[in-house]
């Protein structure tokens, strides 16, 4: 299994043609305690770059963006019942979606966890 | 506020610090065509405060008011008696001059007005929550539209033909700017109204199906399997109620099974005003629904120290902090109409509320059964709370015209409502409230009889 980062904080893990992708700690410290997610429905396309899904905090209301094109296939949800668990767990048991890969040329473009924290670090 | 008008000096030296030579300078990137170009015609450009005074007095001596003359009008806005105790609250400055209340710390009053508020629309509406108000009873509508295509992610939207026309009207306008298709119908002159018609009209492609109940003919519509028909389609139904007074007397839409609740709140406290502002109510029967609501919502919670206080909540629903994505264009509420309805309703409480349906109801049976001893005059409806439609057998806008010449207001034409429907054009609309009195009834009768003679 392979992670990667985008510098709109969201992780994505791949492993074979599927990937599981969710926000960053560093994204769910910048927004607060997390009331609400918004996740695409199973079986839609989504496009890298574009809109996936929504994260509200108290006072905030954020787009999740693809990190790459694929086919959404399963959507955690249990985060329906536990927003929070963005919070509390942003990078295991907090994910948001999972799809399937359509192009795995698209991760070329993506940082590792050493050049997202440096990334961060610069923020 | 006082108002300290500007002198020559103020205004130049304005236009200097923005680098404007001129007013029209200033309003360059405003369309030639688009400005005025000197004064407006017809309108003098100073008088004096009493020839003021005296010219309105004048223009409002060519009105026939409400309180004036025997009136049977309603169609989405009834005459009731506000108690003289609402205007008096609704006037003290804490509520009359309160801004947005965004900050608890300073606005515990407001809010928790607007959380009274709000309950009293939930439990009005046999819903588990309602938001703190919307512009009116039309616009509330189509926001359950467009709340309904949201959350069956559908667009065809079956507007039922007893629809009250304005609210149909609206939902065309705004569903130009949406990808919705409006499924609309004309309503049929019979007793009962034809919800078989109706369900048969539902798909699988359709997002809601809009009922109003009483509806524009007065007619109760069977709710419950208008629900059910939606429901095994997957639809939504949205219930559109324009006299909140009925709900003392027949069962709330929730309860029979409407998904989204919406209507005028305006017969509660508001008064007839001209026609606004008025009152938008809106509700969900189902809490899973809060977040695709739109507009302001309040709601109870404890503060550092435990006690109990309330703020707005689920904000990020709304354009301030969502912007395109927002549930809404609205991020605000009718506070004062709000409040009056409120503060009305605190006073009726639910006994009293059940006693003037009734004392309505009652009143609208005696005036149909005098009405329908005048030969040519046939009641329509086979139920009807406080609003009925006869059939005169000849134009009704012809004889509202005359009446209204002879100082009676009898009630609203069908043809004034649905001038494109020929076939309604015999129809007139007659309201009554606990304002009506039996003399009312008996001047309405004698003048309608001589009219019909």
């Amino acid at each position: 299994m392979a992670r990667y980062y985008t510098d709109e904080h969201e992780w994505i893990d791949v492993e074979g043609d599927t990937a599981t992708v969710g926000i960053t700690d560093y994204a769910q410290g910048q927004l607060g305690d997390i009331v609400f997610v918004e996740l695409p429905a199973v079986g839609t396309s989504v496009e890298k770059g574009k809109d996936a899904a929504v994260v509200e905090s108290v006072k905030a209301a954020s787009d999740v963006y693809a990190p790459i094109d694929g086919e959404v296939t399963e959507t955690n949800d249990a985060l329906d019942d536990d927003p929070a668990l963005v919070n509390s767990s942003p990078e295991d048991g907090g994910w948001f979606f999972k799809l399937t890969i359509a192009d795995t040329s698209q991760l070329e473009g993506l940082m590792d966890e050493a050049a997202y924290q440096s990334f961060v670090e610069g923020l | 506020m006082r108002y300290l008008p500007l002198t020559d000096t103020d205004r130049e030296a304005m236009l200097a610090k923005v680098g404007a030579s001129s007013i029209d300078d200033l309003f360059a990137d405003v369309p030639e065509e688009a400005r005025l170009s000197g004064p407006i015609e017809g309108l003098p450009l100073h008088a004096s405060e009493m020839a003021v005074e005296r010219h309105m007095r004048r223009l409002s001596k060519k009105n026939l008011a409400a309180a004036d003359a025997p009136f049977f009008l309603g169609a989405g806005a009834y005459r009731h008696h506000v108690p003289a105790t609402v205007d008096h609250i609704i006037q003290r400055g804490e509520f009359l001059t309160a801004y947005t209340p965004y900050q608890p710390e300073i606005a515990q009053g407001t809010l928790q007005m607007l959380f009274e508020f709000q309950t009293q629309v939930a439990r009005l509406y046999g819903c588990a929550v309602a938001n703190a108000s919307m512009y009116d009873g039309s616009t509330a509508c189509w926001e359950a539209v467009a709340m309904a295509a949201r959350v069956t992610r559908r667009k065809r939207v079956v507007l039922s033909g007893a629809l009250h026309p304005h609210y149909a009207e609206v939902v065309r306008t705004m569903a130009k700017f949406t990808d919705d298709e409006i499924a609309d119908a004309l309503p049929s002159l019979q007793g009962t109204p034809d919800n078989d018609g109706l369900i048969a009209r539902i798909d699988d492609e359709t997002s809601c199906v809009v009922v109003q109940y009483p509806d524009i003919l007065g007619r109760i519509p069977d709710l419950a399997a208008i629900a059910d028909a939606a429901h095994a389609r997957g639809a939504l139904l949205i219930a559109v109620n324009t006299e909140p007074v009925a709900l003392g007397a027949i069962r709330s839409p929730g309860e029979l099974g409407a998904d989204i609740v919406v209507g005028e709140g305006q017969a509660i406290g508001v008064g007839l005003q001209f026609g606004g502002p008025y009152l938008g109510l809106f509700a969900v029967r189902d809490a899973k629904h809060v977040r695709q609501m739109p507009g302001r919502l309040c709601g109870e919670t404890v503060d550092a120290e435990g006690k109990r206080g309330f703020v707005l909540t689920l904000s990020t629903r709304e354009q301030h902090i969502r912007r395109e994505k927002a549930t809404s264009n609205i991020c605000t509420n009718s506070g004062l109409c709000a409040l009056a309805f409120s503060v009305h309703m605190t006073l009726l409480g639910e006994k009293g509320l059940r006693q003037l349906a009734a004392w309505n109801h009652s009143l609208a049976c005696k005036a149909a059964d005098r009405l329908t001893q005048i030969p040519g005059v046939r009641l329509l409806n086979d139920n009807f709370f406080n609003e009925f439609t006869v059939t005169l057998g000849t134009d009704a806008r012809r004889v509202v015209r005359k009446l209204a010449d002879d100082g009676v207001l009898a009630g609203v034409s069908l043809g004034r409502l649905f001038p494109q429907a020929e076939a309604l054009k015999d129809g007139l609309l007659v309201a009554v409230t606990e304002t009506t009195t039996e003399e009312d009834i008996e001047t309405l009768a004698s003048a309608l009889q001589e009219a019909l003679a």
